[in-house]
């Protein structure tokens, strides 16, 4: 049909002959330009230095020596581990509870949807930094959950939210999640809005408990829209910094450290290692693609 | 009946509801508070907000902060909205094979990690610093150059161009417009909610930025408001009162474009997936 269009519109040579093909291209220019400078070229720059050692002038080559590091470098096996962790634990979490929540907020019958709706996106409102050391706060021994909890006789001593390896991973993953989770609803409330309420009807007609109704039909067509959120929340997780860094500072020992995180250690806070400092990053380069191929894989087999 | 059945749903969305909320009543609270009532636990608004931001404005430069957040993220919007809805609109309008190739090239920058990128920037700003001083390392255009121009704004633009109204280009040419003007002249004007939009989103990325400006700024006077709260957040003996006033003033500006275009936001989040 659009191509039938194309060819009878009489406008469509003059319009070629007004508009020599590199109008297109000085469009998308600086754009691409800027891409290239600030993502693509530091990326070329980053695999070359992930073979080179030493500071300053005295950088040089020394091949594979870095990737051997890595695989016996226990401080990176640590970052890798928890991050695999926050990864396997929080994402799926975040991503039900936001299903969860936006199928109970799409009810035409509920009330007060404009406020709940609001109110659990706010979180999205504060910056990662500021959240992250009002967590800090809220969670300390001493602090408001502690005290919180031992009124209601909930626990019987105060919980090392920050202090103890366990619990210190914990408080991360709450805190990710209390920031994230209306983030990923207002995404499955808009696909919601999109579905056809007539589906919902015959399914009721056919005698579909809401259960049912929910895998049968609303978890395929949202699907895309599923997969879109779990691929952004998998690299953002790997890129996870700014709330490890304000809440724990990795610790205690290494217990919350996250690989984005060693990357800016090596390079900025120990002795400077760019080349494995680079060799660390590419790691993360590494599991990213291999997430997001596994997730688009996933998604497809399921059809 | 039928609203006993709801009532487990009504208590699931308050408490998930109190949950997002307590933190924001909890900050507000506490600016008001002097900094043992807080570590005390005290809920209640008190009457030591001057005096925290006192406290505040004279131990931290929080003017010279908010002034360099908001020179960089002002910056940062009208280059990306700029670049980015050019190309969005070169990428849809003049549509080729070609074009469509480099486009998908450039989404592939999404799955840059930035921690990946973070040394050899740093690197090449440090290079710049001998060359052009103006933006070397320690400088505004440092933070802004690498961070204004990225694949999610330019896919965003293209997106919303599907919706662009063509015939209206025609209508231009015919009226003497050049390619640039029909640009500035009727697409601008005609996407001012997607422009909003995307402002809103680049803004408030750009306003929270925290590891790119921890890498590049390194004298006191050029911290950004997250650089100001991190320091403040990672003092031995914190004064609560005053940290907590440092954050809702941080917060402010992105709170108030949230709930005054709150549907922009939504529309500028969710408009680029669909």
């Amino acid at each position: 049909m659009k191509q039938a269009a194309a060819t009878n519109n009489n406008l469509q040579p003059r319009r070629n002959r007004l508009q020599p093909t590199w109008t297109g291209w000085l469009f998308i220019s600086i754009a691409v330009i800027m891409i290239c400078a600030f993502y693509f070229y530091p990326m070329i720059q980053a695999l070359l230095l992930s073979f080179k050692t030493g500071t300053g002038a005295n950088i040089h080559y020394t091949g594979l020596d870095n990737y051997k590091r890595l695989f016996t470098d226990t401080v990176f096996l640590t970052a890798l581990k928890n991050t695999f962790l926050y990864l396997i634990v929080q994402v799926p979490i975040m991503i039900v509870l936001a299903l969860f929540i936006s199928v109970l907020l799409n009810d035409s019958k509920l009330r007060f949807k404009g406020f709940f709706r609001t109110a659990i996106f706010l979180p999205c409102v504060t910056s990662l930094v500021a959240y992250s050391v009002v967590f800090k706060y809220l969670f300390g021994g001493d602090g408001l959950v502690n005290k919180l909890f031992m009124n209601l006789h909930l626990i019987s001593e105060p919980i090392q939210w920050i202090t103890d390896p366990f619990w210190a991973k914990i408080t991360i993953i709450i805190a990710i999640t209390w920031r994230w989770t209306g983030y990923n609803m207002i995404f499955y409330l808009s696909a919601l809005q999109n579905i056809d309420s007539s589906i919902y009807e015959a399914a009721r007609i056919d005698g579909a408990s809401p259960i049912r109704q929910f895998f049968t039909i609303t978890i395929p067509l949202l699907k895309p829209i599923i997969l879109f959120t779990s691929i952004t929340s998998t690299i953002g997780t790997l890129q996870l910094f700014d709330e490890v860094v304000n809440i724990t500072k990795g610790g205690p020992g290494n217990a919350t450290l996250s690989i984005s995180q060693y990357i800016y250690n090596l390079s900025f806070k120990y002795t400077p290692d760019f080349g494995y400092a680079a060799t660390v990053s590419y790691s993360i380069v590494v599991l990213i693609v291999l997430l997001s191929i596994i997730q688009f894989k996933a998604a497809g087999d399921k059809k | 009946m039928k609203a006993l059945k709801r009532s487990p749903i009504y208590i699931f969305l308050i408490i998930a509801a109190a949950i997002s909320i307590f933190p924001f009543l909890w900050i507000v609270a506490s600016a008001t508070n002097a900094s043992v009532d807080v570590s005390n636990g005290r809920l209640l608004p008190g009457a030591e907000l001057l005096n925290n931001f006192r406290n505040l404005t004279e131990q931290v430069e929080l003017g010279q902060a908010l002034w360099n957040s908001a020179k960089i993220s002002v910056t940062t919007t009208v280059l990306a909205l700029l670049i980015a809805s050019l190309a969005g609109y070169g990428f849809e309008i003049y549509r080729s094979k070609a074009k469509d190739i480099v486009f998908s090239i450039m989404l592939l920058s999404m799955m840059i990690p930035f921690a990946a990128i973070m040394v050899p920037l740093f690197q090449m700003f440090a290079k710049f610093s001998g060359v052009l001083p103006v933006i070397g390392i320690d400088t505004v255009a440092s933070v802004i150059l690498p961070t204004f121009t990225t694949a999610f704004l330019i896919f965003y633009f293209r997106q919303s161009s599907k919706m662009f109204p063509k015939e209206m280009l025609e209508a231009g040419r015919i009226d003497g417009l050049t390619e640039l003007g029909l640009f500035f002249r009727i697409y601008v004007p005609t996407m001012r909610t997607s422009y909003a939009a995307g402002a809103i989103i680049t803004f408030m990325s750009s306003w929270n930025n925290y590891l790119w400006p921890l890498v590049v700024l390194q004298s006191p006077e050029k911290r950004t408001i997250p650089l100001l709260i991190s320091n403040l957040g990672s003092s031995y003996t914190p004064d609560y009162g005053m940290i907590m006033t440092a954050i809702v003033i941080s917060t402010l500006p992105t709170a108030l474009v949230f709930f005054l275009m709150q549907k922009h936001f939504v529309a500028g989040m969710v408009g680029s997936v669909k």
